[in-house]
C-alpha cells in the first residue's frame, strides 16, 4: 500500500505504526501539519521553470552595475547603455536593469523576484556544446556527466519511473520539455526522465496536432496508422491533453513572442492539473557576436528584443499565474550557457564570456539581488572575464532543498558534492512534506546501507535467467560488475566493496532481461 | 494449436481503431521491367524488402550494380548453408544427457530424448536462427526461408525433437527460391510437419484430416473460391496420405505400407472426379503422394494465384487491388505455371518491375518484429562478439530473439498452422504488428540499444552511435549526416521543416550555426581519447538516433 493511501485510509485510527521525522504521526493528529501531509497536493505541488537562454547571454547589458558605471561604460562604449536608460530597482541603487526589461523591474519592484549575480564555475568553459552540456549535466568544468541534474533528481525522487507509471501519485510526466526534444537536463541514469520513453511525438503535435502531413501514397496511408498508435500510446498524451483541454482562462500574452507561447502553454498544463515538477522552455538567439544593439542607438537592437521578449513573457507568465491562483506553487530561473566578455568587440557585438547573473521568479522567492556587482577594471583586456561569485549548482542546490524539500543526502546525490545554500526561496515551504514516491512502486534492486563508507549491501529481485548488476559511475562508465550470470528467480543479496573507489555518486544498474532499473548511492568519505 | 481450435478461438480482432481515410495512391504499373532511375532510394527499397534492413555496406554494393544486376545477384544464392546450432547449453537437471557432444559443438547430428534437453536445443535452435539473420549473405534466402517458414507454417512447440526443426528449416532455406510443387510435396512428409499436422497419426482406418486440409486450404489452393475443394477432398487426400510415420532416431520419416489405406480415392467436380488408384507395398505412399501433389497442382490458376499473392504482401503491399491483380498477379501466375512452379523466375520478375519499384509501392510495408529488430542491428552496424565466443554471442542473440518473442513474432513458433496474423487477417494484416502494447516496446528497445544495451559476459550489444556516424560521408556537416542517416534508416522523407528542427535543436543544442557541430565533430577526431570531446558528440548523436529510431516513419519498409 502507498503511504499516502495508507494515510488517508486509516486516519481515524488512533494509533498509526508511522513515524514522520522522529514524530508519531498520532501525536500530531490534529496539527495542520497532518492535514498538509494527507493534503494530495502537499509534496507535489511545487513546479519549477526552467528558462534556457540559448547563444550565451550578455548579462552585463541585462543586469548593469551602476556603482561602477564609468568602467562598463569604458568596456564596450559601442553597446554600453547609457546611464539614464537604466531601469531603476525599489531599494536596490547599486543595480539595473536594460530598458527594454520593464515587466521584470515591475516584477523585482513587487518583490517577486531574485537575482544572483555572477553565477558561474570555475575554469569557465567558452564552447557552446561543452558549457550547456555543463550547466544541464551539472559537472565541473573539467568533469563529463552523462546525466542530467534534473534527470537525476527525477531518479532519485521516482527510481522506479518508467515503470508502474502513469499511476496515482503521479499520473503524468514527471517533467516536460516545451517544443523541444528532451535536453540533457532531463536525463537520468537509466533513460530521459522527461514525457515519457516514447517521446519523439512532440508537444506540439499533442496539444496543437502538428506534424509533417503524410504523403497520399501507400506509405502515407500506413503512416497515418503507425501515428495514431503512437499518439495513442504515449503514456501521458491523455493527461497532458486534457490538462490542456482543462482550458481556464487565460490573461493575455505578448504576440510574436516565442517564450511567451511557451510559458502559457505551462501556466495552462499547471492550472489543467498535472502534477509534473519541471518545465523547461527555451529561446535562442542570443550568440550576439555582432550587432548586438544598434549602431547608434544601443538600448535597441537584437539584444534588446530578446530582453523585452523575456521580460514581456515572464512578466505575463507571472500576471496569469497569480490570476489563475496558482502563483505560491510556481518558480522559474533563467539560464544561459555563459555570459558574454566584459569588453565588446568591434563588430558591435560581444564574444563568449563567463560568469553572468541568474533570474528567478516567484511570489515564493526571497526577493533581492544576491552578491554585487561584477568587478570591472578601469581598463579592460579583452581576454577579462567576470569571475563567478555562485556556483550555478548552489542555485540547483538551493531550489531541490528550498523548492523540492530534498535532504542532503538527496542533495549531494543528485548533484554529486556539496554546495552552498543560498538565500533566494523563502524559508517554511518545506513542512510536513514527506518523500512518498521513492517508496511507491517495485524496487527491484536497493542499497543499504546509503550512504555507505566502502560497503553497501545490495539487493535484488530477478525474474530468473541472465541477470546483470554493474557499477556505473557518472560518465556512464562500467566500473565493476557484481553479477553478470544466470540465475533462477529469487531476490538475492550481494555486497558492493567499493575498495579503491573514489568517493562520489554510482549507478547501480539491474538487467534482467527485458527488465532494467538504476539507483543511484552515494560513497561518503 | 490446430486449425479449428484456431478457428473457434476467433481471430485478432482488429483494435477499434478508424482506419484512415487515406486510401492510398493506386498504381496501373505492371511487371514490365522497371527503367526508372537506379539510385540510393531505389537500392535502399529493394534492400529492405528483400534481406532485413538496409545495411550501408550492401547500400554500397549495390549502387555500383545495375537494377537487374542487383536483382539478380541477391536471387542467385551461391553462400554455403550458415553452419548448424550449436550445443550452448548444460545437462543440469536432465535424465538423459547429450555429454557424448562437446558443448560448443553442434548437436543436429546427435539423437537424444531427454525433453529438457530438447527444449535447450530448440531454443539454441532459435537463437542461431537469429544469428543467421544478423549474418545474411548478401541475398535473399533469409526473406524467402522465413516468408515460406509463414507460409508452411509449423510450431517447434509441437515436438521436443529439435532435430525435426532444424531438418525442417534447412528445406526451406535449402528450396527457398526452388520450385513451389516440389517444395509442397517435400513438406508433406517433412518430420516436423508429420508431428505437427498429425501426420504421423494419420492411418488405415483411423484417417486423420488434419494435415490434408490445410494442404489444400492453406498451403497450395487458399480458400478464395470458398473452398476449392469439399469435405469429401479433404477425407480422400487424408486417405491418400496414410501410412507415414517418424524415425527420432534417424531424424528421417518414412512409410510403412501395412497402415495405408490401398483403396481407391476419388475425389469431387472440382479435381475432375479424379481416382487416385490405391497402391499396396513399400512404394505406395510416394507413388500415391505424387498423384495427390499432381492433382492439386494441376488446379494450376488456383494454386499459383494463392501463392503469388502471398509473395505479393511479402514483398509489395498487402492491399492487391484490382489493378494489381490484373497487371501483377495474373502474368505471375501465369508465368509460375509455365515455368513449371519455379518460384525464382516469378520473384525475379516482381522484383525488377515497374510495380515493385513505383513510389506508391515504396515505405508502405510495416516492418514485422523480426525485420524491425533483425533490421536495426544491420542498419545501425551492431556489433557482435567473434563467432568463437558462443556462450556470448548466443545469449546476445537471446535477447533479440526475446525483443522478437515480446513484439509478437518468435520465430520458428508462430501462433497457428496459418502463419502470422499480419499476412492474412484482413482488412489490417500488417497493422496488426504496430498496436499499444508493441509500439512502446519497438521504442524501448531501440533507446536501450542506443543507452546501456544488453549487457551479457561482460560484452555490450549496443548501437555505436559514433561508429555509425563515422561510416558516412560527411559526418561532420550537420546537414549531410542527417540527410545520410535519413535515407538509409527512412523511406518516408521529414519535411525540412522538421529536419531543420532536429538539427538545430539536438545537433547545434540550439544554435543557428553549423559550424558548431562541425566544430565538435572535428575535435572529437582530432582527440578521440578525449573523454569530453567524445562525450560532446555522443550525447548529441544519441539523442538524434534515438529520436529518429522512435518516429513512426522507422516503422516503415
Amino acid at each position: 500500500m502507498k503511504r499516502r493511501d495508507f494515510l488517508r485510509n486509516t486516519i481515524p485510527a488512533t494509533i498509526l505504526p508511522a513515524f514522520v521525522n522522529g514524530h508519531t504521526v498520532t501525536a500530531l493528529s490534529s496539527s495542520p501539519w497532518l492535514s498538509a501531509l494527507t493534503n494530495f497536493a502537499a509534496d507535489t505541488d511545487h513546479v519549477l521553470v526552467i528558462i534556457q537562454m540559448n547563444g550565451g547571454n550578455d548579462g552585463l547589458n541585462m543586469v548593469i552595475p551602476l556603482d561602477n558605471y564609468a568602467n562598463y561604460h569604458n568596456a564596450r562604449t559601442n553597446i554600453a547603455i547609457p546611464e539614464n536608460k537604466i531601469l531603476k530597482l525599489n531599494g536596490n541603487s547599486k543595480t539595473g536593469f536594460h530598458p527594454a526589461m520593464t515587466g521584470v523591474q515591475e516584477l523585482f519592484n513587487n518583490g517577486k523576484m531574485a537575482v544572483v549575480q555572477s553565477a558561474g564555475y570555475p575554469q569557465p568553459n567558452l564552447s557552446h556544446f561543452r558549457a550547456t552540456d555543463i550547466w544541464m549535466s551539472g559537472s565541473d568544468s573539467n568533469e563529463v556527466v552523462n546525466t542530467g541534474w534534473v534527470g537525476r533528481y527525477l531518479n532519485y525522487e521516482f527510481p522506479n519511473f518508467p515503470s508502474g507509471y502513469p499511476n496515482a501519485n503521479m499520473p503524468d510526466p514527471l517533467a516536460i520539455q516545451i517544443g523541444s526534444v528532451s535536453s540533457l537536463t532531463f536525463h537520468g541514469p537509466a533513460m530521459g526522465m522527461a514525457m515519457s520513453i516514447t517521446n519523439p511525438t512532440s508537444f506540439y503535435n499533442i496539444v496543437d496536432d502538428v506534424q509533417d502531413p503524410a504523403p497520399a501514397t501507400r506509405a502515407g496511408k500506413e503512416l497515418t496508422f503507425v501515428r495514431e498508435i503512437a499518439r495513442q500510446t504515449e503514456l501521458f498524451a491523455g493527461s497532458i491533453k486534457k490538462a490542456a483541454g482543462n482550458a481556464a482562462q487565460q490573461l493575455p500574452y505578448p504576440n510574436n513572442n516565442q517564450l511567451a507561447d511557451q510559458l502559457k502553454i505551462v501556466a495552462r498544463l499547471i492550472k489543467g492539473g498535472l502534477k509534473t515538477r519541471v518545465y523547461m522552455v527555451s529561446y535562442t538567439g542570443f550568440d550576439t557576436h555582432s550587432m548586438q544593439t544598434e549602431q547608434n542607438d544601443p538600448t535597441i537592437g537584437k539584444h534588446a528584443n530578446l530582453l523585452r521578449e523575456l521580460s514581456d513573457a515572464v512578466k505575463a507568465f507571472q500576471d496569469d499565474l497569480a490570476f489563475l491562483g496558482i502563483e505560491d506553487r510556481v518558480i522559474s530561473f533563467t539560464f544561459s550557457e555563459f555570459g558574454r566578455r566584459i569588453k565588446s568587440n568591434f563588430s558591435v557585438g560581444t564574444d563568449h564570456g563567463a560568469a553572468a547573473p541568474m533570474l528567478i521568479f516567484g511570489s515564493k522567492v526571497q526577493s533581492g539581488i544576491l552578491g554585487s556587482n561584477p568587478s570591472i577594471p578601469s581598463n579592460v583586456d579583452v581576454n577579462i572575464n567576470i569571475p563567478h561569485q555562485y556556483d550555478y549548482r548552489s542555485v540547483y542546490a538551493s531550489i531541490l532543498e528550498k523548492w523540492f524539500c530534498a535532504d542532503s543526502t538527496a542533495l549531494q546525490t543528485v548533484l554529486l558534492k556539496n554546495f552552498q545554500s543560498l538565500p533566494i526561496i523563502q524559508d517554511g515551504l518545506c513542512n510536513g512534506i514527506d518523500d512518498l514516491n521513492k517508496k511507491s512502486s517495485n524496487n527491484l534492486i536497493s542499497a543499504y546501507p546509503n550512504p555507505f563508507t566502502t560497503q553497501t549491501n545490495v539487493k535484488y529481485i530477478t525474474q530468473g535467467g541472465h541477470t546483470l548488476v554493474q557499477v556505473i559511475d557518472c560518465m556512464g562508465r562500467v566500473v565493476k560488475y557484481l553479477v553478470d550470470k544466470e540465475q533462477i528467480g529469487n531476490t538475492y543479496t550481494i555486497s558492493f566493496d567499493s575498495h579503491g573507489f573514489a568517493a562520489g555518486v554510482y549507478y547501480l544498474r539491474l538487467q534482467n532481461g527485458p527488465l532494467q532499473q538504476v539507483i543511484p548511492v552515494l560513497k561518503t568519505k | 494449436m490446430d486449425r479449428r481450435t484456431f478457428l473457434t478461438a476467433g481471430s485478432i480482432k482488429k483494435k477499434s481503431l478508424s482506419k484512415s481515410n487515406n486510401t492510398g495512391a493506386r498504381t496501373n504499373s505492371g511487371i514490365a521491367p522497371y527503367s526508372g532511375s537506379w539510385g540510393k532510394n531505389e537500392v535502399v527499397h529493394l534492400l529492405k524488402r528483400t534481406m532485413f534492413g538496409a545495411a550501408p555496406a550492401d547500400i554500397d554494393y549495390f549502387l555500383s550494380k545495375t537494377m537487374d544486376q542487383s536483382v539478380e545477384e541477391l536471387l542467385t544464392i551461391t553462400s554455403p548453408l550458415p553452419s548448424p546450432p550449436l550445443k550452448d547449453y548444460d545437462t543440469s537437471g536432465t535424465q538423459a544427457p547429450d555429454n557424448n557432444i562437446d558443448t560448443g559443438t553442434t548437436w543436429v547430428n546427435d539423437h537424444n530424448t531427454d525433453d529438457v534437453i530438447g527444449e535447450r536445443r530448440k531454443s539454441s535452435f532459435k537463437k542461431w536462427w537469429i544469428g543467421v539473420m544478423l549474418n545474411q549473405p548478401r541475398n535473399i534466402r533469409e526473406k524467402m526461408t522465413l516468408f515460406w517458414h509463414n507460409h508452411f507454417a509449423t510450431e517447434m512447440a509441437s515436438t521436443q525433437q529439435a532435430r525435426y526443426a532444424y531438418k525442417h528449416h534447412t528445406l526451406l532455406r535449402n528450396n527457398c527460391l526452388g520450385s513451389f510443387k516440389a517444395l509442397a510435396r517435400a513438406i508433406s512428409i517433412d518430420p516436423l510437419m508429420l508431428v505437427y499436422q498429425n501426420g504421423e497419426l494419420n492411418q488405415k482406418g483411423a484417417p486423420d484430416e488434419n494435415f490434408a486440409r490445410e494442404l489444400q486450404e492453406l498451403f497450395t489452393l487458399g480458400k478464395e473460391n470458398n473452398p476449392n475443394y469439399t469435405e469429401d477432398d479433404v477425407k480422400a487426400a487424408a486417405r491418400v496420405l496414410t501410412g507415414w510415420q517418424n524415425n527420432e532416431e534417424t531424424n528421417t520419416s518414412y512409410f510403412t505400407p501395412e497402415r495405408h489405406d490401398t483403396g481407391n480415392k476419388t475425389f469431387s467436380s472440382f479435381y475432375n472426379n479424379t481416382t487416385i488408384a490405391g497402391v499396396s507395398g513399400d512404394t505406395g505412399g510416394d507413388a500415391e503422394l505424387d498423384a495427390l501433389i499432381n492433382m492439386i497442382f494441376s488446379k494450376g490458376a488456383e494454386a499459383s494465384k494463392y501463392i503469388v499473392k502471398e509473395l505479393y504482401r511479402w514483398f509489395v503491399y498487402y492491399e492487391v487491388d484490382e489493378a494489381a491483380e490484373q497487371n501483377v498477379i495474373l502474368p505471375l501466375a501465369q508465368m509460375l505455371q509455365d515455368r513449371d512452379w519455379d518460384i525464382k523466375p516469378v520473384v525475379m520478375t516482381l522484383l525488377k518491375s515497374e510495380h515493385f519499384f513505383d513510389v506508391a509501392n515504396q515505405g508502405c510495408l510495416i516492418k514485422s518484429p523480426i525485420d524491425f529488430v533483425i533490421g536495426v542491428c544491420r542498419e545501425m552496424q551492431v556489433k557482435f562478439p567473434d563467432n568463437s565466443e558462443y556462450t556470448t554471442t548466443y545469449g546476445l542473440w537471446n535477447s533479440l530473439l526475446f525483443n522478437c518473442y515480446v513484439l509478437q513474432q518468435d520465430p520458428g513458433d508462430p501462433p497457428s498452422v496459418s502463419g502470422w496474423p499480419a499476412y492474412y487477417q484482413m482488412p489490417s494484416f500488417h497493422e496488426l504488428w504496430i498496436n499499444n502494447n508493441t509500439y512502446p516496446l519497438r521504442t524501448q528497445l531501440t533507446d536501450s540499444l542506443i543507452h546501456y544495451g544488453y549487457t551479457i559476459n561482460g560484452f555490450q550489444l549496443k548501437i555505436d552511435v559514433i561508429e555509425f556516424a563515422k561510416s558516412l560521408s560527411n559526418p561532420g556537416d550537420a546537414k549531410s549526416l542527417l540527410e545520410e542517416s535519413l535515407s538509409i534508416l527512412y523511406r518516408i522523407d521529414l519535411s525540412e521543416t522538421i529536419k531543420e528542427q532536429l538539427k538545430r535543436e539536438i545537433l547545434l543544442t540550439g544554435q543557428t550555426n553549423d559550424y558548431y557541430w562541425t566544430n565538435a565533430w572535428n575535435t572529437y577526431i582530432a582527440n578521440p581519447s578525449d573523454m569530453m570531446a567524445y562525450q560532446t558528440v555522443s550525447s548529441r548523436l544519441n539523442e538524434l538516433y534515438r529520436y529518429l529510431l522512435a518516429l513512426p516513419e522507422f516503422q516503415l519498409s
